[in-house]
């Protein structure tokens, strides 16, 4: 199918790109890497948007270390998350993700701010800073708040991000010393959306537990994760069995992805403890 | 005459040889000419309104909104196409009682199923042809679906061409010996049900149309992405009622075809319609969805398979019983039977023994047709076969090669016949198994796989000895009536600078043809191959042919340029001996010199004997022949098919708390006769393997009970990607056809006819300690845990 789109602009900078999306009548889409909203577009299951381009918007890319926080912008590219030092260091949980996340040409152009706002429940980054309990800087042309990773997906492909307001970073804490970051998943193929996917981050302050690809939209296993504090795996995994109802499809039923989260968390769980032990 | 294949050193020895291939450099430089790169002038482009039931009655389509579309000259429905170009029905004669309704290409009054075109809109570019399609309104009446085959032929379920009857489109009952008195008395009868998922063929580049009507001189030509230009002339002559003298079918570059680009589909068939009606080119190019809604599909098989067998673990008898449905229509013209036919055919294919009965049931549903994709019914016939085998060894406490050596036919049996009434002229079961044994070391593998098993790695070693039909003859359809040519030819000429042309009626899909007659005719001819041109898909230019097919391309086609190949070289030897006043005996032609046939001395370069033929030729002897130009056909007489056999092997590894399989290892041995191109032949097993693993491991195509596509995107349907597949080895042992003069036999489809049955038995080989197994493809993680009891719901 070809794309029937609406209207294009490059946006110069921020408030340029929040202008164009207030002008657009509430036709606009915000195109960062155009992963997910070019092949949505050439499916024709997105026609008539007025696309507002942000790739050009310099300011938005990047990651700084800002004392207790790292700030990385939303344009910053899957394959930079990757690579960067700084995440590398005090995230580590971001930069795996990458590897698990589609294919280098995707990774090369997919931004993170673009997967977050996409916020597609099978994919990595979104249940990463979930993990993490990241802060999302969000945008408007009436001003800027910051909303928790809890309270910003908020169902399938739907998140806080108001109309008019564009992700602009995220902010995620640094890892303590001894802080230990895991993600694991099982997918059909390298590169495929997870069939069932699980972050886990283990603090001095306690454990955090994030799946993907098992509901609609990535959840925080709390049960689990006060289970996990105890010491209580297997009481942990069977909160995953109790608190999730992951939906079917044609590459898996519930049953199997709520099966899998429960490999999937007690394998997180003798890797960590493999490697201090 | 006769070539020293077996003397390496032997002059032009390109026959045996890794050639380049001479297509490479220009795909690979972007250079390439597909159906989507030709533009030509007054062009448009249709894009099909599809069905989005299974089954509906068109009541009627509203067109008016989608005419005010900028760009949107014109809309089409079933009832206007079908004013210039006849329904087809798609049965043989040889297939004794196959039915099927005619099918217009476009739907006239009812939609068969859901992708079925119901109407065309035509526009200056294919996104306005799209923007008019999504505003045509059509009224449907939903009518009563069929979607399941099991029940297809219950009183209960509605008929889906009234007229047919029932929805039984064709059964074919094959009996051998005495099969109740065999399993009365065996030793252990070992009983399983197979399922085999409904795939496509997923070609890089999608299906692909251009036809341009010529009225001034009444000429439509086709731009073709097709492995049958000449099958494709002889129908959009017929159905558009065009002398088939004036319909000519061009196939440049093809993205890759493996069946599916061999059958008649009603958009492509509209599409030169509509060309004939507005007088202007159209083109057609199917997106990816479409891709999936309408090229056939193949393999939805559900199988009740027995094996008896005795003590020391001989076969004793087989009995198959294999139902297919096949979607809405048989598909023209080579019909949807062939496959369970060949499930009949080829089951129990390696084994001697004497009791078979194999019955297949193919029904009519509401769901996309399906048709011949590559290795027709040979991986679920292997799969039955060698998993009945597996299981027999297992229930014996034998090993699964023992078993099957006590069972292959012996290399020296031959000829031989079946119990399926196949003919065999010549295979190496036994030493194909020996050559693999070899190449894996499989009893150090058992014996890792032993170690590995006490630290609770489950890993499992698959074995599946297979036949693979190639070299088709007019067996496979002509004798049904189908005007599909069996028989192929190539005409070779030398041109005055010593080059050389050869046109064949083979074509190019992106397996190597080129490369394989490029190095034939330089063989045939004593040039070097890249003195040699090729040309291939075009019915106005090259020789009447059959295109690719079947695994026919260099046992066929290939022979056809030997033969011409070595009969311009005789031509040539007859002016070059007159030129040099010597007996034609005492000459040869080697890398392009004529030269003396006992010292290789240098007598003359073509290039002067062109150069005296083609301008000078008032300095020969009068009435010397001087023919440069020369057209050789051939054909299998002495076989219905070539068929080839070989042995494959699977070293995987189960995750048994996720089910997911991790292959590691792959091998094959294979015995295509004649090898003519290593490297092509590698390829061919390599590419074939890699969609046989699809089969096993990841590709299906999902349906509701509805009839709806839940699948038709390339991140629902997983096709096999590299970073899951194994290193693969490959290994070979040669027995030529004595058919002909090359030997070859076909090596397209051995790859794909094998994978799948090695693999289930290396998954059932790691799961049978823990008592599970799983015969259902693809064998997804979820499968195997069910397999495995470890899901509960």
């Amino acid at each position: 199918m070809k794309a029937s789109v609406g209207g294009y602009a490059r946006a110069s900078d921020l408030r340029h790109a929040l202008e164009l999306l207030s002008g657009s009548g509430g036709l606009g889409r915000v195109l960062a890497g155009g992963q997910s909203l070019i092949a949505a577009m050439n499916m024709r299951l997105s026609a008539g948007d007025l696309l507002v381009d942000i790739s050009r918007v310099s300011d938005l890319s990047g990651v700084s270390d800002t004392g207790e926080r790292l700030l990385i912008g939303a344009l910053t590219r899957h394959v930079e998350i990757a690579g960067n030092p700084l995440i590398r260091e005090h995230a580590p949980l971001l930069s795996r993700a990458v590897q698990y996340i589609a294919h280098a040409a995707i990774r090369n152009r997919g931004t993170i701010g673009g997967a977050l706002a996409h916020a597609d429940p099978a994919a990595e980054f979104p249940a990463c800073i979930l993990a993490l309990g990241a802060t999302l800087h969000i945008e408007g042309l009436h001003g800027r708040r910051d909303v928790a990773a809890e309270d910003f997906f908020q169902d399938i492909f739907e998140t806080s991000i108001g109309e008019g307001e564009i992700l602009t970073g995220i902010s995620v804490p640094k890892a303590e010393a001894g802080e230990a970051h895991l993600i694991e998943e099982v997918a059909r193929r390298s590169g495929d959306y997870a069939l069932a996917g699980l972050c886990l981050v283990k603090r001095a302050a306690g454990h955090r537990v994030a799946l993907f690809s098992v509901g609609p939209k990535p959840l925080l296993a709390r049960t689990a994760m006060t289970a996990l504090d105890r010491g209580d795996v297997e009481g942990a995994a069977k909160a995953l069995h109790d608190e999730l109802d992951p939906p079917s499809d044609t590459q898996a039923s519930g049953a199997y992805r709520r099966h899998l989260a429960q490999v999937l968390l007690r394998r997180a769980v003798a890797r960590i403890e493999g490697a201090t032990a | 005459m006769t070539i020293e294949f077996g003397n390496p050193d032997r002059p032009n020895s390109y026959i045996g040889k890794t050639v380049p291939r001479p297509n490479a450099g220009r795909l690979v430089q972007g250079r390439g000419r597909y159906v989507d790169d030709i533009v030509l002038p007054r062009m448009v482009h249709v894009a099909f309104v599809r069905s989005p039931f299974a089954h509906a009655r068109i009541a009627g389509i509203d067109a008016n909104e989608a005419k005010s579309v900028k760009g949107v000259l014109r809309v089409f429905t079933g009832q206007d196409i079908a004013e210039v170009c006849t329904p087809w029905v798609a049965v043989l004669a040889h297939l004794k009682g196959l039915k099927s309704p005619p099918e217009y290409p476009i739907a006239v009054d009812r939609a068969c199923w859901v992708g079925e075109p119901v109407a065309a809109v035509v526009a200056t570019s294919r996104a306005a042809a799209e923007d008019g399609a999504a505003l045509i309104d059509v009224d449907y009446d939903p009518l009563p679906v069929v979607t399941d085959m099991m029940s297809a032929l219950d009183a209960e379920t509605p008929v889906l061409h009234e007229d047919m009857g029932d929805n039984l489109a064709f059964r074919r009952l094959h009996e051998a010996g005495d099969i109740e008195a065999a399993f009365k008395s065996a030793h252990k009868v070992v009983s399983t049900r197979f399922r085999t998922a409904r795939h496509t063929g997923v070609t890089l580049e999608p299906r692909s149309i251009l036809v341009d009507w010529n009225p001034a001189e009444g000429q439509l030509t086709a731009y073709h992405a097709t492995q049958a230009p000449h099958m494709m002339q002889t129908v959009l002559a017929e159905h558009l009622s065009v002398p088939e003298s004036r319909v000519r079918v061009i196939c440049g570059d093809v993205g890759g075809s493996y069946g599916i680009k061999v059958h008649v589909y009603p958009d492509e068939v509209a599409t030169a319609a509509i060309a004939k009606i507005m007088s202007r080119p159209v083109k057609f190019v199917a997106d990816r969805l479409e891709s999936f809604t309408t090229d056939i599909h193949a393999r939805d098989h559900e199988i009740e398979a027995r094996i008896a067998v005795e003590e020391d673990g001989s076969i004793t008898a087989m009995d198959i019983d294999d139902w297919t449905a096949i979607g809405a229509y048989s598909v023209y013209p080579r019909t949807s039977a062939i496959e369970g036919n060949q499930v009949v055919n080829l089951c129990g294919g390696p084994y001697d023994f004497k009791n078979y009965r194999a019955q297949t049931t193919v029904v009519f549903q509401n769901k996309t047709p399906t048709c011949q994709y590559r290795a027709v019914g040979h991986p679920i016939a292997v799969a039955i076969t060698e998993g009945l085998v597996d299981q027999a060894a297992a229930e014996l406490g034998m090993d699964p090669v023992e078993i099957r050596r006590r069972n292959m036919f012996r290399d020296d049996a031959y000829p031989v016949t079946s119990p399926a009434n196949m003919r065999f002229e010549g295979l190496s079961h036994h030493a194909s198994m020996n050559k693999l044994m070899e190449l894996m070391d499989y009893d150090g593998l058992r014996a890792e796989q032993a170690e590995l098993r006490k630290a609770g790695i489950h890993r499992g070693i698959g074995i599946a000895s297979f036949i693979e039909l190639t070299n088709p003859s007019p067996f496979m359809y002509g004798i049904g009536g189908a005007r599909i040519s069996a028989q192929d030819g190539c005409t070779v000429r030398m041109d005055p600078d010593g080059s050389v042309v050869a046109l064949s009626g083979v074509t190019e899909q992106g397996q190597g043809t080129e490369a394989m007659l490029s190095q034939i005719v330089a063989e045939g001819v004593g040039v070097s191959p890249d003195k040699v041109r090729v040309i291939t898909g075009d019915t106005q230019v090259t020789p009447y042919g059959g295109g690719t097919w079947a695994s026919r391309g260099a046992g066929i086609g290939g022979e056809a340029a030997l033969q011409s190949a070595r009969a311009l070289r005789e031509s040539i030897l007859t002016v070059a001996a007159a030129m040099l006043q010597t007996e034609q005996s005492r000459l040869d032609i080697r890398d392009g010199q004529v030269v003396d046939a006992a010292t290789g001395e240098s007598r003359m370069p073509l290039e002067e004997l062109g150069r005296i033929v083609y301008f000078r030729g008032d300095t020969l002897p009068k009435g010397l022949p001087r023919e440069l130009v020369q057209t050789r056909h051939f054909i299998t007489s002495d076989y219905p098919f070539a068929f080839t056999n070989g042995v494959q092997a699977s070293y995987l590894e189960v995750d048994i708390e996720t089910g997911v399989v991790k292959l590691l290892k792959h091998w094959c041995v294979e015995d295509c006769g004649r090898i003519i191109n290593p490297q092509l032949v590698d390829e061919q097993i390599r590419g074939g393997i890699v969609q046989g693993l699809g089969g096993a491991l990841f590709e299906e195509i999902h349906y509701d009970a509805d009839g709806q596509l839940l699948n038709g995107s390339m991140a629902d349907y997983l096709v096999p990607m590299a970073a899951e597949m194994p290193d693969m080895v490959v290994g070979h042992v040669e027995t030529p056809t004595k058919e002909s003069l090359l030997g070859a036999k076909g090596a397209g489809e051995a790859g794909t006819a094998g994978a799948p049955a090695a693999v289930m038995n290396a998954i059932n080989d790691a799961l049978r300690p823990r008592g599970a197994q799983v015969t259902e493809m693809p064998f997804t993680p979820e499968r195997i845990l069910r397999a495995l009891g470890v899901l509960e719901d």
